[in-house]
């Protein structure tokens, strides 16, 4: 993992946060709006797209910024930028669409404390040039938004037999109404870390609970 | 606490966070970056704020129409109302207005009251749930509801929103007031699924006992309320010229 | 024309009905990543209660102060910010009168500033305009919300370390399972106040 950060392709930046970094399956970060509003396909893209553009925005000022801003006062300008950005997103979703602003409810002024963004901030773009944050931003919220649409993806369809609204399961299908409610977000993201640890049990090794902090 | 607080407070958090070069930085340039990035910030939020404001006024606006014409669907034109407490009556208000207690009435094309909408809301089974009901003045009763927000359980609460039996309940809801006009002869009701008997009774839904008990409780008290405050000025009730129009 | 909630029925929301922790999601990074001891777990959730109940005092006025002012959009930046020097300033308090107390809460002190619980406090009773009294019992009932659901959280993790699992569902993905289960359970709570 040490030499893929220091390659000099800048695309491994990109790839990292989609696969070997992918911040909710391997990295474990950000979990409150992965939980909370990935009960639909919808809502899940909605949040992943929504994360991912405070991201990027965040990851380039900052980047642009990291000259500039003093050691002491870092996290303080960083979380103040974060929230510029998600009280941006925040007005602009209801611009968009008043119902997609209800359904996401109080989880829109939570990506500020998305430990995701400010972490990605910290540990990548206050040290690295806009062209690599940028890329890193890209590759993290992509991976985030694939997460959130899997989950989103597993819990509509068990939960209520349908995709992006889209009825796809027979009338006969009983829906498993748990899988809408808190505890199905709970079974669907620790069944998702049990098939990926699976699948690459000898690639990597399974991530531990104190990565998680 | 004094005036250095907030600088060297914030260098508590980073010094075991950053692992960069922390060397002597002025206070006055830690000041300087900290009250520039702020109100920076605050430039770009206010831009939006007011860049979007009417975007998203107009959003409020036509979603709520939407839900009036819902319930009212006769209406070609809606116009506002909100009641004067002291003059007990009621005056026309533009349709944008944020006043709690509105009615909203529906006109036909040649001017003729055709229904009412009005807004109710109470405590659910996790968050409030709000609604908004159309009353048809002629027949005396609740001709549809529309939920405009509620929170409750997907699959089980929710379905006060879908559920067609439940819904049916609505279609023709008996609420004629009494012969003095100041309250209801029969007060809304709620019963156990399946046992209703009377056209002033709500069933309730199996499984969504609470939410469906909730929304019969908020239109008996928004009903007790405001239908003898409309009865009795239900033909002072005019389309404004130059009002709203659907 | 609605029901003022009664303060009782505030805090049993908040605190089981829909805690926090298990149907909000607010608080998973310390729920999943400090909930290993009974101990730790406890005195986590009594630094993070304290900070609720501070944060969300100064959360009110400041929300006041923007609503006088007219300038309801900067409620989000004032309110991180707020939250952030609050922990730092419970942090220097601790130090100075209590170092008994800051031994004990110490390392807690600086992660609690990304816990979403605070903030989730912080906008939900804005977001449902509690008066000062209710933000109080608010904050209160979410704090011994997040306590409980930790404290219940770590006793199950003592337990499963004795047990033999999987290596394959070792770590966080047995621990998910756990939180899922205690979700259930507290589902049971709903309805507490029909």
């Amino acid at each position: 993992m040490t030499t893929q950060r220091n390659d000099p392709v800048p695309v491994n930046d990109f790839v990292d946060g989609v696969l070997k970094r992918n911040p909710v399956f391997v990295q474990l970060l950000g979990m409150c709006p992965v939980l909370a509003v990935s009960n639909t396909a919808r809502n899940a893209l909605a949040m992943g797209l929504a994360t991912g553009f405070v991201l990027l925005m965040s990851n380039l000022v900052v980047s642009l910024l990291r000259r500039w801003v003093p050691t002491q006062v870092r996290i303080v300008t960083f979380i103040l930028i974060i929230a510029t950005f998600v009280t941006i997103v925040d007005y602009a979703i209801q611009a968009i669409s008043l119902d997609l602003h209800k359904a996401l409810g109080a989880f829109i002024s939570l990506i500020v404390v998305n430990c995701l963004i400010l972490g990605r901030a910290e540990a990548f773009a206050s040290r690295q040039p806009p062209s690599r944050s940028i890329l890193d931003a890209l590759g993290m919220g992509t991976g985030f938004t694939i997460a959130l649409l899997s989950l989103g993806a597993v819990r509509e369809l068990l939960g209520s037999g349908s995709l992006f609204g889209v009825r796809v399961l027979g009338e006969s299908f009983q829906e498993w109404t748990i899988m809408m409610l808190p505890p199905g977000g709970f079974f669907v993201l620790a069944a998702w870390l049990l098939a990926i640890n699976a699948w690459n049990s000898r690639s990597f090794r399974p991530p531990t609970v104190k990565e998680a902090v | 606490m004094s005036g250095k607080e907030p600088g060297s407070s914030v260098g508590g958090i980073e010094s075991g966070i950053a692992g960069a070069d922390p060397g002597v930085v002025s206070p006055l340039r830690i000041y300087a970056v900290v009250l520039s990035v702020g109100v920076l910030c605050s430039l770009a939020i206010v831009a939006t704020y007011e860049w979007t404001r009417p975007i998203i006024a107009e959003n409020r606006i036509a979603q709520r129409r939407r839900a009036i014409l819902d319930v009212v669907p006769q209406a070609d034109s809606i116009q506002a109302f909100a009641f004067d407490e002291e003059q007990q009556s009621f005056r026309p208000v533009p349709e944008n207005s944020d006043d709690g207690g509105l009615v909203f009435a529906g006109f036909d094309d040649s001017g003729d009251l055709v229904g009412l909408a009005l807004a109710a809301r109470a405590m659910g089974y996790q968050d409030s749930i709000e609604l908004l009901y159309g009353y048809d003045p002629a027949s005396e009763s609740v001709v549809g509801i529309r939920v405009l927000e509620s929170r409750e359980t997907p699959g089980l609460g929710d379905r006060i929103e879908t559920d067609e039996d439940f819904l049916d309940n609505f279609k023709r809801l008996d609420v004629r007031l009494a012969d003095d006009g100041r309250s209801l002869m029969h007060e809304i009701t709620f019963v156990k699924p399946g046992e209703k008997t009377e056209a002033w009774q709500i069933d309730g839904i199996t499984g969504a006992t609470i939410s469906s008990r909730a929304v019969a409780e908020m239109l008996r008290e928004s009903t007790n309320t405001w239908l003898p405050r409309v009865q009795s000025s239900v033909d002072k009730l005019r389309l404004e010229t130059g009002g709203g129009s659907a | 024309m609605m029901d003022e909630p009664s303060l009782w029925a505030i805090f049993i929301n908040a605190s089981l009905v829909n805690n926090f922790v298990l149907a909000y999601f607010l608080g998973i990074c310390p729920f999943l990543g400090v909930s290993s001891k009974r101990e730790t777990a406890f005195r986590m959730g009594i630094a993070v209660t304290f900070v609720m109940l501070i944060s969300s005092m100064a959360a009110y006025g400041i929300r006041a102060l923007l609503m006088a002012a007219g300038a309801p959009y900067l409620q989000l930046i004032s309110f991180i910010a707020v939250i952030a020097s609050t922990v730092q300033l419970v942090e220097m308090f601790v130090k100075k009168f209590s170092p008994t107390l800051f031994r004990a809460l110490g390392i807690f002190l600086p992660l609690i500033t990304t816990n979403c619980a605070i903030l989730g406090v912080a906008l939900f009773q804005s977001n449902r305009q509690y008066s000062f009294i209710q933000s109080f019992v608010f904050a209160l009932g979410a704090g011994v919300g997040f306590t409980l659901a930790l404290v219940l959280m770590a006793g199950l993790r003592e337990k499963l370390e004795l047990s033999e699992t999987p290596d394959l569902v070792k770590g966080a993905t047995i621990t998910l399972v756990l939180a899922g289960l205690l979700s259930v359970c507290f589902m049971g709570f709903a309805g507490l106040f029909g």
